[in-house]
């Protein structure tokens, strides 16, 4: 019986991949709601707890790729892989209005420039700082300081080690969260109460997940201009990350 | 037909990636230089282009906006297999990385939003379409 439905799982790995994520996804969304009142966006909870697994998994098995190890969870490793990943990513750029984002005008795309470098630099540092010293590290770490899909998406580009794209997502994962919960915080002292600065606020702080939960938490009516200069920021990390600022990183530090 | 919108992603993504390829390979890098970001402009540009032409159907949005969707289940699926016990052993690089870089920004939007002045507040713009509203309403004539 139990043989049988082991089989089940592992001859369907993707499809057991998207029902265990979409529990996880539905859960999460259920402690949002009810423990944190939404303050904590469904979405932050679902990545932390996926962590949390790999994180038991790795201790469990031993290996290096998370639940991905387990042979009834392998389709997680498909799913998350490579291939839907970038697939998924590019697809949200279908949400992006371009004459809409112009409103957000020259100020946006100086918070957006601003947003992407300034977190990089410091997480690039930050890496240096604590003995990951080779370009790709740097890099990929120093991504992972602008959002948890730029550092993956960085590292992958890379060819950076799954640790190190580990702590990038870590980084990322950490900063959305904090901005949730940080920014309604926060909000009277940086201005944040007008579609400018909501703009602003989406272009600095980029995290879709994080700008959406903490504007929501703040003043609900700002929550579409910040995330439509986000929504600009995971694009505009992906393209400069691994390719501008990785030869700037390269031609500092070296190979 | 939904298989059209997914069809125009795979072509847009499978072309970035080329292209990223491409230029890793002009630049020296063995990398994908920003394939992702280049799939993302070429969708962007093919949306306007197809919206320009009437050409937009609710099938073609649909097969791309399923997959827009799915990308946070996708993101938790990647962050399911990382190796996180090697993470865990770096633990400060995450912290100060995270906190360091969320009160860099806090502080920029601070600045940023306070250059060119005052701007209206959400609760002024809701006050002033209000007052608007109210004296279209008187203009009209309307006893109510």
């Amino acid at each position: 019986m139990t043989a049988m439905l082991t089989h089940v799982f592992a001859a369907n790995a993707l499809l057991t991949a998207f029902a265990v994520v979409g529990l996880v996804m539905w859960l999460s969304n259920a402690l949002s709601k009810h423990l944190t009142r939404g303050r904590v966006h469904g979405s932050a909870i679902a990545i932390i707890i996926g962590l949390a697994a790999a994180f038991a998994a790795g201790l469990w098995t031993g290996g290096e790729k998370g639940v991905a190890d387990i042979p009834i969870l392998a389709g997680i490793g498909l799913m998350g892989g490579a291939m839907l990943r970038d697939f998924a990513i590019v697809a949200t750029a279908f949400e992006v209005d371009v004459v809409q984002a112009k409103k957000a005008g020259l100020i946006g795309a100086v918070a957006l420039g601003l947003g992407t470098v300034i977190p990089f630099v410091f997480g690039a540092l930050v890496a240096a700082a604590f003995g990951y010293t080779d370009a790709v590290s740097m890099t990929t770490i120093g991504a992972g300081a602008v959002t948890y899909i730029v550092g993956p998406v960085t590292g992958a580009a890379l060819g950076a080690s799954s640790a190190v794209i580990a702590l990038s997502i870590a980084t990322g994962v950490l900063k959305a969260v904090l901005v949730m919960i940080g920014t309604p915080l926060v909000a009277r002292f940086i201005g944040l109460n007008n579609p400018r600065s909501a703009m602003v606020f989406g272009g600095l702080m980029g995290t879709v997940s994080g700008v959406s939960g903490g504007l929501a938490a703040t003043d609900r009516r700002l929550v579409p201009y910040g995330a439509l200069t986000a929504t600009f920021h995971t694009g505009l990390g992906c393209l400069v990350a691994p390719s501008i600022l990785y030869l700037a990183v390269r031609g500092i530090v070296g190979g | 037909m939904t298989i059209s919108g997914v069809a125009l992603l795979a072509i847009c993504t499978l072309i970035g990636v080329f292209l990223g390829d491409l230029l890793g390979v002009a630049l020296g890098v063995k990398a994908n230089v920003g394939g992702v970001g280049i799939a993302m402009i070429l969708l962007i540009a093919a949306r306007l282009w197809l919206g320009a032409r009437g050409l937009m159907s609710h099938g073609l949005k649909l097969g791309v906006e399923f997959w827009g969707a799915l990308y946070i289940p996708i993101v938790v699926a990647m962050a399911a297999q990382q190796n996180v016990v090697a993470a865990a052993e770096g633990g400060p690089v995450v912290v100060i990385a995270a906190v360091g870089a969320l009160l860099l920004c806090f502080g920029m939007v601070a600045i940023l939003s306070r250059l060119g002045g005052a701007n209206e507040t959400m609760d002024e713009i809701e006050a002033r379409s209000a007052a608007a509203r109210e004296a279209a309403r008187v203009a009209a004539g309307d006893p109510a």
